[in-house]
């Protein structure tokens, strides 16, 4: 990545044909998340439409938000960082629920 | 002229494509993009406690929210779905044209963002109406009788107080994410405004960048809590 030449001001930027890609990537999962849900997957209908919800989301982060590409690696540090606490949350959480003898 | 050559340089300082404390534009960019990171950041645990919330209560009266998620209309939440897809694409657009110079493009796509997030917002007033209709909505006319329980035999109904929490929690997180819609289409009123003025272009496009980085993250919400709320317990 070149810091500080004269492009250096498009460095986060994708190309169009990037973008209306990704658009159309997102648009299908929002139809297969839709179709998958009436189809009887046992245990495994939320986790799926749940996979399907992380690489939408994926996709828009690091293309849409340019998480790909960026030049500061902080960027980087701090949504792992958001992640990673958000997990915590959400599996302590769960540990705590999941291993009460009264409940 | 010793006075125009402090205003000068006092006028240079206040370019809001190099401000005088950043050493170059490119540091300046970073700077606000991590900063916005950090507040997203926050979002995510405000949301978060919500999502902890809904898994709890979602696992403990697993066939109460099925049974209560089936009253939403999963037509109207896929259409939101698609016209919140679809203004996150006129948003990297607007920054796309921003970048290059590109004033019709710029207008347009932050346009079409704001009525493509009032869309969004109509369609949910249309769904907050049926279920103020239907008398989903917690409170004391709240009523969820003899509503059956999905992939259940036919005598097991939803006990009502249990559909009453997935429909708190249904309002609770959907009224918080159309909160962050008002918001974003607020903040692009006026990113467009300032558009109009032609304050941005290749140079200084930052605001419509992080005003960007705001509304991705509201999409990204959506994109869960559409499977969440809406798709649960759906097949036959």
């Amino acid at each position: 990545m070149s810091g500080n030449s004269e492009h250096s001001s498009f460095e986060h930027s994708s190309s169009l044909t990037t973008y209306v890609v990704i658009w159309l990537a997102l648009l299908a999962g929002t139809a297969l998340t839709v179709g998958a849900a009436f189809v009887d997957l046992k245990h495994f209908n939320t986790p799926l439409a749940l996979i399907i919800a992380t690489i939408k989301a994926t996709l828009v982060a690091l293309y849409f938000m340019h998480v790909k590409g960026s030049s500061e690696k902080m960027t980087k540090v701090v949504v792992i960082s958001a992640i990673f606490f958000l997990l915590l949350l959400l599996v302590l959480s769960m540990a705590d629920f999941g291993t009460r003898a009264w409940s | 002229m010793p006075d125009q050559a402090v205003s000068a340089v006092h006028a240079e300082g206040h370019d809001p494509a190099l401000l005088h404390h950043f050493a170059d534009a490119q540091q300046q960019r970073d700077s606000s993009s991590l900063g916005m990171w950090l507040f997203l950041a926050t979002e995510v645990m405000f949301f978060g406690g919500l999502f902890c919330g809904y898994l709890i209560y979602r696992l403990q009266f697993f066939g109460d929210f099925g049974a209560a998620s089936s009253s939403l209309s999963i037509k109207l939440g896929a259409t939101n779905t698609v016209v919140l897809i679809c203004s996150s694409l006129t948003v990297v657009l607007a920054v796309w044209a921003a970048q290059h110079a590109k004033r019709t493009l710029l207008l347009s796509s932050l346009i079409l963002t704001i009525i493509l997030g009032f869309v969004f917002l109509g369609i949910k007033g249309i769904e907050y109406k049926d279920k103020f209709d239907e008398h989903h909505v917690p409170g004391p006319s709240f009523s969820f009788e003899n509503v059956k329980i999905p992939g259940q035999p036919a005598d097991h109904y939803a006990k009502p107080n249990h559909a009453e929490l997935y429909f708190s929690l249904y309002f609770a997180m959907t009224g918080l994410h159309a909160l962050h819609m008002i918001i974003g289409a607020g903040i692009f009123v006026w990113i467009t405004v300032r558009a109009w003025k032609g304050q941005f272009g290749p140079d200084y496009y930052t605001p419509v960048e992080m005003a960007g980085l705001y509304w991705h993250f509201v999409d990204i919400i959506w994109i869960y809590l559409f499977p969440l709320l809406y798709l649960i317990d759906r097949h036959p």
